[in-house]
């Protein structure tokens, strides 16, 4: 697995070597995948230019749809929000060697729960009851949802991959049948949906800006759960259950249990995820909730390595590379999967880059000194 | 009322038939992948690549069959790729399997975006028709060819893994990496060409989805029948026989949704639709166990242990 704590030094101590050592493993965490980025980024080019597309177009677009203006800036930040949930739906059970990638079915059913909560207390409770009632239903629905298929690979020993991924196909199944059937709003007869969230449940957008608050609650929810895995000694337990389960069992840890926490707590994220999606984009849940955030979160954890505090500005980037999508589509004529392909091409050759760790040349020999 | 059923029933049989050969193809090929100790999760990308390719291909040249084998010859293209990647390491099967599977669909969703308005030609069945008077029963006897190659496939695999020394080289790769290189057994290259052959196998499975049955390409058509594949042959023990059996039980499920609605039942088709789904992950938690390890399985595969 994969899922080795990232930083194999770790000790508060002075020791100027200790220290070096530590400088040289951040330096490494930080270029090699960089490095795996560009690589992936040339190897692109090159495909693009064997269909007779120029690179430059298509990078200087991305850009310009993804970073570019204020605009382009907005687009990606309310494209942020949801990754940085989704991802930490990877990360956090990665950490105990788990490989959940059904994070996509957590979001749809947390954003089905948060509006299936409304629809009865609308008007009735104000506001700020509703609010924290919906948000707490997501996060619940989304902790039943990824803590089952950790419950599954702690009794049963199920794959937790395999199990989670079909979990995505009945999770769709579950929104779309009552999204068109017993839940179905008269209100919007070209698109199967709930009945639109009242105005004042909506969440709001950050001062001075256009992207609503689930992007700051997203990158608070990462510092915790980064709090969580180093500070805590529910996280140190993870973490010595990821490097070595056997181990972890002849220390007496309860592996089960905290395999099950950790998709739970992992489900919350993603659920709260669908939360925002219905409370503060879509208005309402239908099948727009689909939207491949979920798959999108898988590869921004293995390009963070699983480490919550770099998932934010690697959701960032991939924000950006999915709301330049439609602009590339247009100005290129190329198809919307060109992102896929690139986001593809990217994963794949950051798990190759998993083998670099350790031989880069010029910091190996230093650390060997 | 009976009439209902037996319409259902001779439904779910043509369907059990039409919908299992996908899966019997795909596991065919992760069968003997994970025989030689390596699990490629990737293959729902492969299939819906070759299923892409046949499309395509059958399109550009007018013959199916060739649609059929360049969709095998992608798939091995994708095994090779993934057989390749894993030997280096600390590289895990497992995330290289999820990476293949978003690579795949996005490369088949790209290359096939102009493909999807033409019609291209498809397979032909092999009518079977005349062996019976009913007409329902008639058409269900429309079956395709690579059912049956798959049927004979199994059997030869299943053969072939007890009896020659190619299937016994395999199984010593998957079962003990040290026994095979005491051996002078390169593990790497068994594995590489297990997940070549296992690619092939999968992008055949995915011409029938393009080229039989729905037999149309579009991005909509696989629904994961790639990944529940896998999970198939943890069930089926490693066996190509018993792979055979639960692709037809797996087909029965997923002609539930159609045959149903064929008799005017379309209340809750969403979750007709999802049995194939539900089912596997029954079958999952009711063949699975935390106190033992699973009686067949490959002593190398990351998957069990």
């Amino acid at each position: 697995m994969t899922a080795e704590s990232a930083t194999p030094v770790r000790g508060r101590t002075s020791d100027p070597e200790a220290a070096r050592i530590r400088l040289l493993t951040a330096i490494e965490a930080v270029i090699v995948p960089v490095g795996a980025v560009a690589l992936a980024a040339a190897l692109f080019s090159v495909f693009l230019l064997t269909l007779g597309k120029s690179p430059a177009t298509f990078f200087e677009l991305l850009w310009r749809g993804g970073f570019g203006t204020a605009f382009s800036w907005q687009n990606t930040l309310i494209r942020t929000a949801p990754l940085i949930f989704t991802a930490l739906c990877v990360a956090i059970p990665a950490r105990l060697g788990l490989m959940v990638i059904g994070g996509e079915g957590a979001l749809v059913i947390g954003g089905f729960a948060a509006a299936v909560v409304a629809l009865p207390v609308m008007g009735v409770l104000p506001a700020w009851i509703v609010t924290p009632l919906m948000f707490v239903a997501a996060a619940l629905a989304g902790a039943v949802w990824i803590g089952f298929v950790g419950w599954l690979r702690h009794v049963r020993a199920v794959n937790e991959t395999i199990a989670s991924l079909l979990m995505f196909y009945i999770a769709v199944a579950i929104l779309n049948f009552f999204v068109e059937g017993p839940l179905r709003s008269p209100a919007d007869p070209n698109k199967p949906s709930t009945t639109p969230l009242d105005p004042g449940l909506m969440v709001g957008s950050i001062p001075g800006m256009d992207v609503h608050w689930g992007l700051v609650v997203g990158v608070v929810v990462a510092i915790l759960a980064h709090l969580l895995m180093s500070r805590t000694t529910f996280g140190f337990a993870a973490r010595v259950t990821g490097g070595n389960v056997r181990a972890a069992r002849a220390q007496g840890l309860p592996v089960g249990r905290l395999m099950v926490a950790a998709c739970a707590l992992a489900g919350a994220t993603a659920g709260v995820a669908g939360y925002f999606e219905v409370a503060a984009v879509l208005g309402k849940a239908n099948a727009s909730l689909i939207a491949g955030y979920g798959f999108t979160g898988i590869l921004v954890s293995f390009l963070a390595r699983h480490n919550p505090l770099a998932i934010p500005p690697v959701a960032v980037l991939f924000g950006g590379l999915a709301a330049a999508g439609g602009l590339i589509q247009r100005r290129m004529g190329l198809p919307d999967a060109s992102v896929q392909v690139l986001q593809g091409l990217i994963f794949l050759i950051i798990l190759v880059s998993e083998t670099i760790y350790g031989r880069v040349p010029f910091l190996t020999a230093e650390k060997r000194r | 009322m009976s009439d209902a059923l037996t319409t259902v029933a001779v439904a779910m049989f043509a369907g059990a038939v039409r919908v299992s050969t996908p899966f019997l193809f795909v596991s065919l090929g992760e069968c003997l992948t994970e025989k030689s100790g390596r699990i490629n999760l990737g293959l729902e990308g492969t299939l819906v690549f070759g299923a892409m390719s046949a499309y395509a291909i059958s399109y550009l040249s007018g013959s199916p069959w060739v649609g059929v084998l360049a969709a095998g010859l992608a798939g091995s293209m994708f095994g090779a790729l993934h057989g390749a990647i894993c030997r280096l390491p600390k590289v895990s099967d497992i995330a290289i399997g999820i990476a293949m599977m978003l690579f795949g669909t996005g490369f088949a969703f790209f290359l096939g975006k102009g493909f999807i308005q033409p019609t291209a030609p498809r397979l032909q069945a092999i009518d079977l028709g005349f062996l019976v008077s009913d007409p329902q029963m008639k058409v269900a006897l429309q079956i395709n060819p690579l059912f049956f190659i798959g049927l004979a496939l199994a059997v030869v695999m299943w053969w072939g893994f007890a009896n020659t020394r190619i299937g016994l080289v395999v199984r010593m790769t998957g079962d003990s990496a040290t026994t095979a290189r005491a051996m002078g057994v390169s593990v790497d290259l068994v594995r590489f060409f297990a997940t070549t052959a296992g690619g092939f196998l999968a992008g055949v499975g995915g011409a029938f989805l393009s080229l039989f049955y729905p037999g149309s390409w579009n991005e909509g058509l696989s629904s994961g029948q790639g990944l529940m594949a896998v999970a198939l042959v943890i069930f089926s023990r490693w066996n190509p026989i018993a792979c055979v059996g639960a692709a037809l039980l797996f087909g029965a499920a997923g002609a539930l949704g159609p045959a149903l609605q064929s008799v005017g039942i379309s209340q809750g088709y969403h979750f007709f639709n999802a049995a194939p789904h539900i089912l596997t992950l029954a079958i999952m938690i009711a063949t699975s166990s935390s106190k033992r390890s699973l009686k067949g399985a490959p002593g190398e595969l990351s998957i069990t242990k």
